[in-house]
């Protein structure tokens, strides 16, 4: 079993592989549209589809993904990674994540810059904290893709009156690197969007596809919004707390409002901090006690002393 | 329930075959449809819940659809079908067969009248689910055959087949799929649904009712049954050989298959249509014919095993993995490092890091208010299975243990009743897993004299799963009216006497109604009432906006882990305050509620626009 001979068969991939379009985002964006607009695409020209998707978690604000290949032949229901000839996505942190799917010297990646900031990105309260999402810029993006299409397809959306139709601004997008024709893009569109909004959706595929014939001629030209998570400002300040021991009564009102749950009432039956490090500073605690027992202060940190 | 509409291709000598985009589940559905199967039952569960969803949508005349509190009601409903000579078919995720594993293993004896078919998704990868097993090991355990299709059009085929072969063997027969089947859609050929009339029942209790002289008469023939199937599975046409380079052959089974066809379409093949029973026959034939063999399997390593017991140097596990999903660069990794594919030059390494986002509790959701109430309290919180798991996760944090479908009652009498825990005790249950798993425990907790709170969250469906029917909704699964389930009345006949219903949403009254649980001295419950925000039907009222001027950006409202509330690019002292997301609010209150702004009013969070 010596890995040191020569290797039995060689690593060229084979001459029929299959077209691969990742389609990824947040729950509830429409990721399953794009895709299944594609399959349905690729079915209409005979050939062979895997559409490939977990479900589960994608209503719960997760990252939802959906794998589409197809050609004369498809095997495998997922995309390899660096194999992805397309990565669409809907949200640009997901387009970040999967971005070692996609083939590092042909593939496209078509991004929306609209960020969703999960709640989780807000887990760090204490004072300074920055919001968990990545600062990255289209700029430094452009330089790991081989042809970088990023757009501010929400808001491309909203100016045609429906921010929902964004992955469709998408899909324009996406029809000008793949070899459909156009009059399939917009009749298999019309069988998947509500009847009601069939008009807003052509305009949207159309709004898509222009941009990218653009941005094709003048990469410059992309309009796209930078938007950037919230930051934080420095501090000059700390946060000390001070609680008067003589006045508190242990009426345990600080312990059961205290956002952190870093107060205490000790065996004295007198409240206490528990962990400085999860103390925000917010207050509460001073403004409801019945006893005015409890101070936050702000202290200048050695910073702000100089 | 078709996603695409149904493309009819010409095969042949004029033949119409028609052809329609389906999932492996909807596969599954279809193929024991056109079986002729006349009942089929299941309690949903990721990644198998679409199999009866589908079969829903086939005409009542053919089958009775339905859904079971649990998956051993489940099986036994079929198992009764079974015995009236009906075709019949379950479903459940691999950990549901646990649950049902009592009353398949009993069936391996008795054997079948009419066609029994359980249709097993696993999920290896733990995409949704709370243990990475593998369903083939029941198959053997029971010694009942298992099938496993390697893609959308054999889950239809296989499925049918596995009609006939349950009659024919006279044994249940499980037909195993994983997420990666059950969800992967591609185009399937279909065909017209077998005619099969029921045959009357066989008036036989020596054959019918399990006992030990039953058993110790069936063990030798359930014996002589593995020897025939391995016979039938060599000879079979499903046992498919395709001969190529006579260097390298690969075992393979199931959606593993496709990733060896994938990365090695050079290697002579032999795929099989079971692991157990396993073709022995055809496996012997194969290794003469090849160099050198390895066997491909997804998790865990049962061909490899037999094939090496065999006398055969077969190598499977060395090189390819047994933890999570195959794919096609593990399965290529796994044929590098054995010396067979040449390396590719390495992709350079992803230069950005991932963001975390894990899936949250909806805008809305009743589960947030019932876990914000518990989130302060100093008490030991047990937790079960269902979209409330996700409350043990920060910012909410009010959740000590999760093992499996009802065991939060059964855990929390546990730990009163050890003496050994001085905080008071609540074992927190959905609606659903209540009726799946919970109500014995409830008994058991009254009988015992435990001194526990049940805080049953009833939000009137089985959401984590998409939003089905149960015995609690009053409507079954193919949307008729029927009994609506009273969980007081229960728990009244269960022997609780100590019982209140809160409205999920009212923060205060449900904080001090679980205070007053917890102080009461044996067993009370307290009903957490609200329906889910997203199904039956999606839920969207007035959204909240924040006043930025009155905001203090003291984090109360971030603690429950609302996912339309974020930081907004103002601060105060420090701190972000806070925004919320118009399209994702519901309007359900609960961040004004705990608003402390302006000596708790909702000075800083008003109605909108």
């Amino acid at each position: 079993m010596s890995a040191t001979l020569e290797p039995v068969f060689g690593a060229a991939p084979s001459a029929t592989r299959p077209t691969n379009v990742l389609v990824v985002g947040v729950g509830g964006q429409g990721v399953i549209m794009v895709s299944k607009v594609m399959a349905r695409i690729a079915q209409l020209h005979d050939l062979e589809i895997k559409q490939s998707e977990v479900h589960g978690m994608a209503k719960r604000g997760g990252s939802v993904f959906s794998h589409v290949r197809f050609g004369p032949q498809v095997w495998a229901p997922t995309i390899a990674l660096g194999e992805a000839d397309v990565v669409v996505a809907l949200e640009w942190a997901e387009g970040l994540r999967w971005l070692p799917y996609l083939n590092p010297a042909s593939g496209s990646l078509i991004v929306d810059t609209k960020r969703i900031v999960p709640p989780f990105g807000c887990i760090d309260r204490r004072r300074g904290a920055q919001v968990a999402y990545p600062d990255t810029r289209i700029a430094e993006v452009a330089a790991h893709v081989p042809n970088l299409y990023a757009l501010d397809a929400e808001g491309m959306a909203k100016a045609l009156g429906n921010p929902r139709v964004a992955n469709t601004v998408l899909l324009g997008v996406l029809s000008t690197t793949l070899d459909f024709p156009l009059e399939d893009w917009r009749s298999v569109l019309g069988e998947f969007v509500p009847p009601a909004t069939v008009a807003t959706n052509l305009e949207a595929l159309d709004l898509g596809r222009d941009w990218a014939r653009r941005v094709h001629d003048n990469p410059q030209d992309h309009g796209a919004v930078e938007h950037r998570a919230p930051r934080a400002a420095p501090l000059h300040d700390a946060i000390a707390l001070d609680i008067n021991a003589a006045w508190c009564k242990g009426c345990d009102i600080c312990v059961k409002m205290c956002p952190e749950l870093c107060l205490r009432l000790n065996e004295q039956q007198k409240a206490e901090l528990t962990d400085a490090a999860l103390c925000t500073g917010c207050h509460i605690c001073e403004w409801l006690c019945p006893d005015f027992a409890i101070k936050v202060n702000l202290v200048p940190n050695a910073e702000a002393t100089h | 329930m078709a996603i695409f509409e149904a493309v009819r291709e010409t095969v042949g000598a004029g033949s119409a075959v028609e052809v329609r985009p389906m999932t492996g589940n909807e596969a599954i559905a279809r193929g024991a449809w056109e079986a002729g199967v006349g009942l089929a039952s299941a309690y949903p569960g990721t990644p198998s819940t679409e199999i009866l969803e589908t079969l829903a949508t086939y005409p009542r005349e053919d089958l009775h659809a339905q859904w079971s509190t649990n998956e051993k009601v489940a099986l036994d409903v079929a198992i009764g079908a079974s015995y009236c000579g009906v075709r019949a078919l379950t479903a459940a995720k691999h950990v549901g067969l646990n649950v049902a594993a009592d009353a398949l293993l009993s069936q391996a004896y008795i054997g079948v009248h009419g066609g029994l078919v359980l249709a097993i998704c696993d999920d290896p990868g733990i995409h949704s689910s709370q243990t990475e097993q593998d369903t083939r090991l029941y198959a053997r355990l029971a010694t009942v055959p298992v099938l496993e299709p390697a893609d959308a059009q054999e889950a239809l085929e296989y499925t049918r087949l596995a009609f006939d072969l349950s009659e024919e063997f006279d044994t249940p027969v499980i037909v195993r799929s994983t997420t990666r089947l059950s969800h992967t859609r591609a185009p399937v050929r279909v065909g017209p649904r077998q005619d099969i009339a029921p045959k009357p029942f066989r008036e036989e209790p020596e054959r019918n009712v399990i006992m030990p002289s039953l058993s110790r008469r069936q063990r030798p023939r359930i014996i002589e049954r593995e020897k025939k199937l391995e016979a039938w599975f060599s000879a079979s046409a499903l046992t498919r050989r395709e001969t190529l380079s006579p260097k390298v052959g690969v075992i393979t089974v199931g959606i593993a298959y496709a990733y060896v066809k994938e990365v090695l379409p050079e290697a002579s093949v032999l795929k099989l249509a079971s692991s157990y029973p396993l073709a022995r026959d055809a496996i012997r034939d194969f290794c003469a014919s090849v160099e050198r063999v390895f066997v491909v399997e997804e998790l865990e390593a049962l061909i490899e095993t037999e094939v090496r017991a065999m006398g055969i140097d077969a190598h499977g596990k060395d090189y390819f993995t047994r933890i999570g999903e195959l794919s096609a660069e593990n399965v290529r990794e796994g044929f590098v490092k054995a010396g067979i594919l040449a390396a590719r030059p390495a992709a350079p390494a992803a230069p950005f890091v991932p963001l975390v986002r894990p899936p949250v509790l909806c805008a809305g959701c009743p589960h947030i208010g019932s876990y914000h109430g518990l989130r302060g309290d100093d008490a030991r919180v047990t937790g079960d299975i269902g979209c409330y798991t996700l409350a043990a996760l920060k910012p909410l944090a009010a959740m000590d243990t999760c093992v499996s479908m009802g065991s939060s009652i059964g855990n929390a009498v546990g730990m009163s009743l050890s003496r050994a825990e001085r905080k008071p005790i609540v074992a927190t249950i959905g609606d659903s897993t209540f009726l799946h798993g919970g109500i014995p425990a409830l008994i058991d907790a009254v009988y015992n004299q435990a001194n526990i709170t049940v805080l049953l969250l009833d939000n009137r469906t089985v959401a984590m799963t998409g939003g089905q029917d149960h015995p609690g909704t009053g409507k079954t699964l193919r949307g008729d009216a029927t009994h609506k389930v009273d969980y007081e009345a229960i728990c009244r006949a269960a022997g609780v006497t100590w019982i209140k219903r809160i409205d999920s949403y009212d923060l205060a009254v449900g904080h001090q109604t679980l205070r007053e649980a917890m102080e009461y001295d044996g067993v009370a419950v307290v009903i957490s009432d609200r329906p889910c925000v997203l199904d039956p039907v999606k839920i969207k009222g007035t959204p909240f906006r924040v006043r930025a001027d009155a905001c203090t950006a003291c984090q109360s409202c971030m603690n429950l882990g609302c996912p339309a509330i974020t930081w907004s690019e103002e601060t105060f002292e420090g701190r972000h305050k806070v925004q919320i997301d118009q399209a994702l609010c519901i309007g359900c209150s609960m961040c004004v509620q705990v608003c402390p702004t302006d000596g708790l009013t909702c000075g800083a969070i008003e109605a909108g626009p």
